[in-house]
């Protein structure tokens, strides 16, 4: 993985330094909280219902084992014992107080991790693939670009006040793990005719308030001009932008009010000015970030096959473990769902177990995904029983990878100022509905997101079952949808219809289930029913 | 009744005005009436309280309920860890949190 050189080291060092000084100068009066909370946002510092929020950077989802060891310090030491992973591949600390923020900083930046554009009006973490490097359908790693964009825009200036925030996802599979069209701007590397690689570049996807799937602007934009195709889309954008509402910043907005069309034709406008500035990676500087992710080295001749002679291992083999594109390894998922646990979230001793695991058995990788579970991206297939022990032990081994009880859920109304609703109460009582393991084989693939409010942190709009919770009249509401999706056959989820209080969404999950079981052909995923036979065979199962 | 609550400005803990202080027990929370602006605004300038505001809530045998479910989950803390719920100070007052 990435190594800071002197620059990165320096530059996040300064900038401890610096909010150490704004944390210091707001609590000794010498600014107030109009002055500091643009600041602290601006290092990932919120403040949310019962303390401060911290929200740690994971770029690309990638971490070592010392950065997670560092992360399960902190989480004993400042905060409660416990971190909570989030839905766009960063780790998020609820208990944080002010007068430590500074010392968290200093802590994260020797293990070569920060806060910065975790929040605020900036390009955010850019995400990646959680199986990027190891999944056998990638073409290539896409990290390397990854990181190079995340170089790039740090401390950007023209990308320092943008209208609002912007987010950036980077694959390289034509199976999409990422949510790739639901961000602003996303990467897809692909081969052109000639063998030669690119991007597919999509832009103008978000969920919020305003959902919309980002439409494919450009089938291939050479690899050496990526930056100034980025840099063409985010000066789109910061001239046009309808600052005067915060509504309709975002730049989905702007890719919709003007058009598909009209938006690629200035975009390819600013593309061709921006080539002219040679401001895109030299061939010299792509060839240094790769060097950091080259692959392992991985052992040849290992043995292929796995014993599966104990049922529960065999069980989480089938439902955890993913093929790899070396023979003899595998990529072991990790849940951070347990069965009426508190989705994402991992306490410091299980983050202590997954280092150790990721130390010993997967050259020293970790990744975090999307949907708030861990990845062991390089592990032997011979290791596998070892590792699922080691798993089992910590209380880490269910094996309910994008089952129906693998929910994503936001913090929801339980931590977040924003939220209408709690989210992690819904979650809990329909994993623990569903929690029948043989029910959950027989429902398949279903993936189910839930959000405490519009802006959608829980992804409902991509769930095949999304859930809304709203405020009606001071009491929380539950909006059902359906029919969503954030892979690679991306689709908005429609809402079904009146929504429900807190046990009465389960019901209505449990109906609409229910409904797929009658309807669905052998073989055939929830959403690939509900595709076929529409809503209104489902509404009549949820409304009656 | 109208209390007054905001988050401590270092420790980021929620806290009422008790009429004279802050609490982070609602339990000794005061009706501020008609007076918390102008206690608000002395507060912040005077950095005891950060993000302050006024709510609505219910004068009951066990004390202030806050009105809103979001005042009560910052009240008591989150409802899915009550391992880590702020106890009451009255160790008699109900759970009115949902």
């Amino acid at each position: 993985m990435y190594k800071y050189d002197q620059y990165d080291q320096a530059m996040v060092d300064a900038r401890v330094e610096d909010f150490r000084d704004q944390v210091r100068r707001r609590i000794a009066g010498d600014m107030n909280d109009d002055q500091f909370k643009p600041l602290r946002l601006k290092n990932g510092l919120y403040l949310q219902l019962h303390a401060y929020m911290l929200r740690v950077a994971i770029p690309y989802g990638t971490l070592n084992s010392r950065q997670l060891r560092k992360l399960a310090e902190i989480a004993r030491k400042y905060d409660r014992g416990y971190g909570h992973f989030t839905t766009r591949q960063n780790l998020q600390y609820h208990w944080i107080k002010l007068e430590d923020a500074p010392d968290i900083l200093a802590e994260l930046a020797t293990v070569e991790m920060h806060a910065i554009q975790t929040s605020g009006e900036s390009i955010r973490n850019i995400s990646a693939d959680q199986y990027a490097g190891a999944a056998a359908d990638e073409i290539c790693d896409p990290r390397p670009w990854a990181e190079l964009l995340r170089q790039a825009t740090s401390f950007h200036p023209e990308f320092s006040y943008l209208p609002r925030k912007f987010k950036i996802c980077v694959i390289s599979s034509p199976a999409d793990r990422a949510a790739l069209r639901w961000h602003d701007c996303a990467l897809r590397i692909v081969r052109n005719e000639a063998g030669e690689e690119g991007f597919e570049v999509y832009a103008g996807g978000g969920m919020g308030r305003t959902p919309f799937i980002a439409y494919k602007i450009r089938d291939f934009c050479p690899a050496a001009q990526i930056f100034s195709y980025i840099q063409a889309i985010l000066r789109v954008w910061n001239l046009h932008a309808r600052r005067d509402n915060i509504h309709k910043q975002r730049m989905k907005i702007l890719v919709h009010d003007l058009g598909e069309e009209e938006f690629r034709r200035q975009v390819e406008e600013a593309f061709q000015h921006f080539l002219t500035l040679d401001t895109d990676f030299p061939q010299a500087e792509y060839d240094r970030i790769a060097a950091y992710f080259t692959p392992p080295p991985f052992e040849t001749g290992l043995p292929d096959d796995i014993d599966r002679s104990d049922p529960d291992f065999a069980l989480w083999v089938d439902q955890q473990v993913i093929a790899h594109k070396t023979p003899g390894y595998a990529i072991a998922n990790i849940s951070l769902k347990p069965i009426g646990g508190i989705g994402g979230d991992a306490t410091a001793e299980q983050m202590e177990v997954v280092a150790d695991l990721a130390e010993r058995y997967s050259f020293d990788d970790v990744r975090v995904t999307h949907a708030q579970n861990l990845v062991l991206p390089h592990v032997r297939k011979q290791d596998l029983y070892a590792v699922w022990q080691a798993l089992h032990e910590a209380g880490l081994a269910d094996a309910n990878l994008d089952l129906v009880t693998d929910v994503i859920a936001c913090p929801g109304l339980d931590y977040c100022t924003l939220a209408n609703a709690r989210s992690i109460p819904v979650a809990q009582k329909i994993q623990r509905r569903f929690a029948e393991m043989e029910r959950q084989l027989d429902l398949g693939e279903l993936k189910i997101k839930i959000s405490g409010c519009i802006n959608a942190c829980g992804h409902h709009h991509a769930g095949h079952i999304g859930i809304l919770g709203v405020d009606r009249k001071g009491t929380e509401n539950y909006q059902l949808l359906l029919g969503g999706s954030g892979a690679e056959d991306t689709t908005q989820a429609k809402i079904t219809g009146p929504g429900f209080d807190e046990d009465g969404v389960v019901d209505a999950v449990e109906r609409a289930i229910e409904r797929y079981r009658e309807l669905r052909d052998p073989g055939e995923r929830f959403i690939d029913t509900y595709r076929r036979v529409g809503l209104d065979a489902f509404k009549e199962a949820i409304y009656g | 009744m109208r209390l007054l609550t905001g988050n401590d400005l270092k420790t980021g803990a929620v806290i009422w005005w008790t009429g004279r202080d802050w609490s982070v027990h609602v339990e000794d929370a005061a009706d501020a009436g008609e007076h918390g602006e102008a206690i608000l605004a002395a507060e912040e300038g005077a950095r005891r309280v950060n993000g302050g505001y006024m709510i609505d809530a219910i004068d009951t045998t066990q004390g202030p309920r806050p009105a809103h479910i979001k005042d009560r989950i910052r009240a008591r803390g989150p409802t899915v860890r009550p391992d880590l719920n702020l106890k009451p100070a009255d160790p008699a007052a109900g759970d009115w949190v949902i």
